[in-house]
């Protein structure tokens, strides 16, 4: 049945999306490799189970120790979309109980989160506030201030970092001020961990999500960072697996590659961000210098801690994103769009249409991902054909009539 | 080559791509999303999710670079507004046609060739020959599944950039081929309906999008109103079934709608010797070479995708394209492609906008 494409695992590319996902880690691998020959559930209760038990408590040991948090913060899931879901569905339900109804979401959130608070609106009579953000994609903290002065809150939901123009948002004023109002907060950290230093006792909010496969991890595993004495709704019934909150058999091994895989992204996150930031501005600059169509999007201090650290992500004027990408594939390069989307249909950017971009604008963008082996060739190779790129896609981006 | 294959996630398509690797091309295949909500249950059609997916597993297989483009906005507003319009008028549409026209040889084609590729292919049955004016548009040598009448409105930029490679073969061999090849499509069944029309009711389509509204099925013979209709536009001029008559025919033998008023909201019913035409007035003619003149040409005229070509007279008359036919064709309504041909050649196409009845009435 199965039968692997010969070129499958041979390949020349530059992958400049990291953002998208970045390759496993060789020691995320072994210990996936090595936990996956176990035999026992996890919640069994048997000498087997106990085993496996005991690894998927060292996982969830290790990482509440990395993220400073407590081990029985991190609830176990299948990644960053189920995270969101169960943060925005369940942080909702558990509001709505103590009479709560609203829902407070920036305009830029990750489909993860805009869809379940959209459908919570739609099908839940969620009274939803949607927060704008400012041409660079920051959301406004008085308007969220405005917004949870109106009462009745149930939850607060805003990104820590933008997957698509890399802009970081004021989290920690955000979750001192849900504090004060005594709202729920919840920021979905999946593109920050490994990139920017990251302190969740510091942070104090309620819910953190953040998935293995963004820092090297397995797909299919990531966590809800929840607040011990907060219980939102479960959405998923069956077993009540972590803490009457998640059910599911746990996937033993990939959580202890997760946990690899944090280990190696907080340890190194340092020297990653420091090198990778270097790449990306030299990145930057020559786009900039050698594409006359090119603007920046996002935050434009590239030194500090108010962009990601690996981010690059430009507007070309009158090109398609779509178009701009087919061009790159063949030539070798992998970039994205924005946000890969299932149906692969190009949509125009959400968070670039917030960002008060016309629609037009929004649909010629591409985001370039730099991560761990990512190395200046790489960055050599996409300034090579860059320039003839757009120009071509220029061209196949304007509106041309044939009688 | 740069070859852009458009794959539709069929069979034909699927041996097309396959065909046009083997040949050297690099070939990049394009699956186009026709439809926002691409997945209508049981659809027979070229824009399901199946089919996507489909096109993108032989994609895998002949190891090429595949991509969806979204080309809904286009297909809504150049072939399905258009044919909703058109039955509106009291016209009958060709949408095939019109997508050829407008979607895969127009969007498509000068999408590729912007982004630098040479050619588009597509899974048509029709023929590409080289001849002493310029690319010649041929028939497929498989009777039962030429294609050329719906890519008839070709004009030569558009054939100097096209690849039909299955014209040459027939279905059944095309079949056998995608089995030999592994191509998990082989036994795919074939679409014949409009594709945004899977269950093939084109009347209660155009009901639920054009709404109610009734009127009267009149007898031309006795001028008598002999049943009630939900909407003229659901009739066609030549059509027999589904009229649903109760008084009989004073010569007891079927009749037939022999013409439509969609503004007085009057379909009228008849014997068939009334619907013979003998003379097509075409507006918007194309032409795949040379152009027809004021100089009556000899050649075939064909008014559907499964019709028989009629010898016929064709000349321009001004902007209008004048074809005197030499057999009646029986039932032809406006709005209807046609196309003419000489042998196996497509000379050009255009739309019909009048024709002559050999009975007048």
């Amino acid at each position: 049945m199965h039968r692997a494409v010969p070129s499958l695992f041979v390949t020349d590319r530059s992958y400049l999306d990291h953002a998208a996902t970045t390759r496993m880690l060789p020691e995320v691998r072994e210990r996936w490799l090595e936990v996956s020959q176990l035999v026992g559930n996890p919640s069994s209760l048997h000498d087997s189970g106990r085993r496996t038990r005991r690894i998927v408590e060292e996982a969830r040991e290790s990482i509440a120790a990395d993220l400073v948090t407590r081990p029985s913060s991190v609830i176990f899931t299948s990644g960053g979309t189920e995270s969101d879901n169960l943060a925005v569905k369940g942080l909702f339900w558990a509001g709505e109980a103590r009479g709560k109804s609203g829902v407070i979401a920036s305009a830029i959130e990750h489909h993860g989160v805009l869809d379940p608070v959209t459908w919570l609106g739609e099908h839940e009579r969620a009274k939803v506030l949607w927060v704008g953000v400012d041409a660079v994609g920051r959301v406004d903290l008085e308007e969220v201030n405005a917004s949870l002065a109106t009462g009745d809150i149930a939850l607060v939901t805003i990104m820590w970092a933008n997957n698509e123009v890399g802009t970081v948002q004021p989290v920690f004023e955000l979750a001192a001020l849900c504090r004060s109002y005594g709202v729920s907060f919840h920021t979905d950290a999946v593109q920050v961990l490994g990139q920017l230093p990251m302190n969740l006792d510091e942070l104090g909010a309620t819910a953190v999500t953040i998935t293995a496969h963004k820092v090297g991890g397995p797909f299919g595993v990531g966590s809800l960072i929840l607040d011990p004495d907060t219980k939102p709704t479960p959405i998923l019934h069956g077993g009540g697996h972590e803490r009457e909150i998640r059910s599911g058999t746990l996937d033993a091994a990939g959580i202890a590659g997760f946990a690899v895989a944090v280990h190696l992204a907080v340890k190194n996150q340092r020297d990653f961000a420091q090198r990778v930031q270097g790449l990306r501005n030299d990145l930057i600059a020559r786009v900039l210098a050698e594409v006359p169509a090119a603007q920046l999007n996002g935050e434009p201090d590239l030194i500090g801690n108010l962009r990601l650290p690996a981010n690059a992500h430009f507007t070309f004027a009158n090109c398609e994103g779509d178009a701009l990408l087919l061009l790159l594939d063949a030539a070798g390069i992998d970039c994205s769009t924005g946000s890969a989307c299932t149906a692969g249909i190009p949509e125009p950017s959400h968070v670039l249409l917030a960002m008060g971009a016309e629609a037009k604008a929004s649909r010629g963008s591409l985001r370039f991902s730099l991560g761990r082996d990512s190395k200046i060739a790489d960055v050599d190779r996409l300034l090579e054909v860059l320039p003839g790129v757009v120009e071509r896609a220029s061209r196949a981006g304007s509106v041309r009539s044939r009688a | 080559m740069k070859v852009l294959a458009a794959m539709s996630g069929g069979v034909d398509s699927s041996v097309m791509a396959a065909r046009m690797v083997d040949a050297g091309h690099e070939v990049t295949g394009v699956h186009l999303a026709l439809s926002k909500t691409s997945s209508v249950p049981g659809s027979r059609g070229c824009c399901t999710l199946d089919d996507a997916r489909d096109a993108r597993r032989v994609a895998d297989k002949l190891d090429i670079p595949f991509y969806v483009w979204d080309l809904s906005e286009q297909f809504q507003e150049e072939v399905m507004n258009n044919f909703l319009e058109e039955y509106s008028a009291g016209n009958t549409p060709n949408p095939c046609l019109r997508c050829n026209e407008k979607i895969k040889f127009l969007a498509l084609l000068d999408r590729a060739l912007d982004l630098g590729f040479d050619a588009v292919a597509t899974g048509h049955y029709a023929q590409i020959f080289e001849g002493p004016l310029g690319k010649e548009l041929h028939r497929a040598i498989d009777p039962e599944k030429d294609q050329s009448y719906v890519l008839g409105m070709l004009e030569p930029w558009q054939l100097e950039h096209a690849l039909f490679p299955l014209g040459g073969d027939t279905k059944g061999q095309i079949r056998i081929e995608a089995e030999s090849r592994g191509l998990l499509t082989a036994k795919k069944p074939d679409s014949h309906d409009i594709c945004f029309i899977p269950d093939g009711d084109t009347a209660a389509f155009l009901r639920r999008k054009l709404g109610d509204q009734p009127g009267e099925i009149i007898d031309v013979e006795t001028g008598k109103v002999i049943a009630e209709h939900e909407g003229a536009f659901g009739y066609t001029i030549g059509q027999r079934r589904g009229l649903d008559l109760r008084v009989p025919a004073t010569d007891g033998k079927p009749r037939y709608v022999v013409d439509v008023d969609i503004n007085a909201r009057k379909v009228f019913v008849g014997s068939p010797a009334l619907l013979d035409v003998d003379q097509i007035i075409g507006v918007r003619p194309t032409w795949t070479n040379a152009p027809i003149t004021d100089q009556p040409v000899q050649c075939h005229a064909q008014v559907r995708a499964h019709g028989e070509p009629v010898p016929a007279s064709a000349k321009m008359v001004g902007e209008d394209l004048v074809v005197d036919l030499q057999e009646n064709i029986r039932g032809l309504a406006t709005g209807q492609g046609i196309v003419l041909f000489e042998g196996t050649r497509v000379i050009g196409s255009a739309t019909v906008e009048r024709t002559r009845r050999v009975v007048r009435t």
